[in-house]
């Protein structure tokens, strides 16, 4: 095969030049690193966010109380205080909530902590047995309160992984007491860290039984003779009931709060699997971003070989005139000299996925930087294909020159 | 046994159109030779050799007449073509040997066959024997940076004649040599001459020509004298030792 002999003849001639080709290769492999790089950190970015978001719990719907309104004015959001026990009570009928799978009402307020001489203001959350498996929570050492502490609500409470350290300060807090606004709580476990973030990053709360926060710590107002709550978080009973669950949980509390067609809720369910897709849509938005600046580099790198080819054809017109002489056909010089380009710009690309990996093993040995880069399979056809593509279109018009040498010229030049 | 045609030149013309002024390089030529001939062609700078030259080795096209190469008519063919003609039926020899830099003698000779399409054992077999009929076979691994001026040429002289060409075409191919060297090429001009070899010299040199049985004179384009050799030197070692 002819093709394996201009390949033999592309590295050899490289192999001949090797500055040249290293200086040439150069553009396409910081290009193709660029573009695997800055992907894989939009990628890694996204895995990252999305984790975080899944670590609050699967199939998760949040209820929170809306905004009242009274005269045309709406209130904050939150501060219709019409979400009750009574509603969560209501949500846990099957028979109307095919869609609802698990129901966690919590009310949480801010309150001080104190053991010995340390004491914090966190988030006291007022909980049921079900709010670790909604949220996903595990407890590392001791146990999650029981149905039995909820019911006859004893003053124990459950501690996040980052406020027991602060508290106890690597102490194990498991059956010492501590004092939540004064009033003592035994310690009976502790979470493992959960990874979540924002509000709602369950490392640094305190769960005691939900009747304790609702009563004695912070007297929660009541609706309608019943205790409120702060929010009402529902697993859906699998991942396609979701939508299901939403319209159900809708349907009911409309109907609890005798809102008529004419006005809008009084609460908002917030669903998991939309803030997923968003925060997919806006990383996929970033790793295209990022992906296009390694693009523009390694079309600069293109550019780098056309360059080199041209100076190289200019370089080899006599070598270009010999060969037509020989009888080289123009098939054939066009071949020897596109082969070259694409192999400077193959290896050039197989160089920069190395590079590639080697930024990534860097990253890893980086603390600050929380997450990976996610190198994968499809992107590294993209950007092999890409550097390819660049040396076949920055190749052919260098190799077009070459064919179109007038071989006795080609032959006389110096 | 009369010997065949090799090439048939008939009323060859050629003019360059340089801006508004149309130069007649060849102003109708025509020239036989057959297989076996030793031709020198002469002539100064501007005499039209180098055209006619290009016109042998089918490098160019005439602006009018007919060019038959063993009987082929080559005139009007498409540049496919003649890059076929010139791979099987020409080995060119240049003043400057034009080697390819870095590649060792025996890759040197395989171009030809590799433009030919030939297999890779076939084209190795073939440019070892005629590196060894050259003289050259313990140099075959040899990179032309590492040859003398003269063994270059004998590669290049190699890489001519791989392909069994019906014309050997050389162009002032002792004019980048000393005098000594240029006797060892001259000598093996003369030897593939006996051997049977159709050579075609292009020189203005009167020394290089003198090897040749028969001498044609170009002069403004057209070819003023076209005779045998007489002062010959009959024996090829002949006036070179000294």
């Amino acid at each position: 095969m002819k093709v394996f002999k201009y390949l033999q003849v592309a590295v050899e001639s490289l192999v001949a030049h090797k500055m040249r080709a290293i200086l040439t290769m150069l553009g396409i492999i910081i290009g193709v690193s660029a573009v695997l790089v800055t992907m894989g950190i939009g990628r890694g970015a996204a895995a990252n966010i999305t984790e975080r978001i899944e670590s609050q719990g699967t199939y998760l719907l949040t209820i929170n109380p809306g905004a009242s309104s009274s005269g045309g004015l709406s209130g904050d959001r939150g501060s219709a205080g019409t979400l009750t026990m009574g509603d969560a009570q209501a949500l846990l009928d099957t028979s109307l909530h095919s869609g609802v799978g698990i129901v966690a009402p919590e009310y949480n307020a801010n309150a001080r902590l104190v053991y010995g001489n340390v004491n914090t203001q966190n988030q006291i959350t007022g909980v049921t047995t079900n709010y670790p498996v909604v949220r996903n929570l595990k407890v590392s050492s001791g146990r999650f309160l029981t149905d039995e502490e909820i019911k006859q609500q004893r003053n124990v409470v459950v501690l996040g992984s980052s406020l027991a350290s602060d508290l106890f300060e690597g102490k194990n807090p498991v059956g010492l007491t501590l004092r939540i606004n004064a009033q003592p709580f035994q310690v009976v476990g502790v979470l493992e860290e959960s990874g979540g973030f924002g509000r709602n990053n369950a490392d640094s709360q305190a769960f005691v039984p939900i009747g304790i926060a609702q009563g004695r710590l912070f007297n929660a107002p009541r609706y309608r003779g019943e205790y409120t709550v702060s929010s009402i978080s529902i697993q859906a009973a699998g991942a396609d009931q979701i939508d299901a669950a939403q319209k159900q949980i809708e349907m009911t509390l409309r109907l609890r709060h005798n809102l008529d067609a004419a006005k809008s809720n009084d609460f908002d369910i917030f669903d998991q699997a939309s803030l997923l897709e968003a925060t997919a849509d806006i990383t996929q938005t970033l790793t295209i971003f990022l992906g296009s600046i390694g693009a523009i580099s390694l079309l600069v790198g293109g550019i780098g070989i056309m360059n080199i080819m041209l100076v190289s054809v200019t370089e080899r017109t006599r070598e270009i005139g010999l060969r037509k002489a020989l009888g080289a056909h123009d098939s054939d010089i066009l071949l020897q000299f596109l082969i070259e380009a694409l192999v400077l710009s193959f290896f050039g690309g197989l160089i920069g996925v190395g590079l590639a990996y080697g930024v990534r093993a860097l990253f890893l040995q980086i603390p600050a930087f929380t997450f990976r880069v996610a190198i994968q399979p499809d992107s590294l056809v993209l950007a092999l294909s890409f550097s390819l593509v660049a040396g076949l279109i920055f190749g052919i018009y260098p190799a077009m020159r070459a064919t179109q040498l007038d071989p006795i010229e080609a032959l006389r030049s110096e | 046994m009369e010997n065949s045609t090799i090439v048939h030149i008939e009323d060859i013309t050629k003019i360059y159109q340089m801006g508004d002024i149309q130069v007649h390089a060849l102003r109708g030529v025509s020239l036989e030779v057959r297989e076996g001939e030793y031709v020198a062609i002469m002539g100064t700078s501007g005499s039209g050799k180098s055209t006619l030259m290009n016109m042998l080795g089918l490098l160019d096209q005439p602006t009018s007449g007919s060019y038959k190469i063993r009987g082929k008519e080559a005139s009007q063919l498409s540049k496919s073509k003649l890059a076929d003609l010139r791979n099987s039926e020409i080995g060119f020899v240049f003043q400057q040997f034009n080697l390819l830099a870095r590649t060792d003698a025996r890759r040197q000779v395989e171009l030809p066959l590799f433009y030919g399409g030939l297999s890779g054992r076939k084209r190795r077999e073939m440019a070892m024997a005629t590196l060894e009929r050259v003289g050259l076979g313990e140099r075959a691994r040899h990179r032309p940076d590492e040859l003398s001026g003269g063994q270059q040429q004998r590669v290049a002289i190699a890489r001519a004649l791989v392909n069994s060409p019906s014309l050997l075409l050389a162009d002032e191919p002792t004019g980048a040599l000393d005098s000594k060297t240029s006797a060892e090429v001259m000598d093996l001009f003369n030897e593939l001459h006996r051997q049977g070899l159709t050579i075609i010299v292009v020189t203005h040199d009167p020394l290089v020509a003198e090897h040749a049985e028969r001498i044609v004179t170009l002069s403004d384009g057209k070819i003023t004298s076209d005779k045998t050799n007489g002062s010959r030197l009959a024996a090829p070692m002949m006036g070179i030792q000294q």
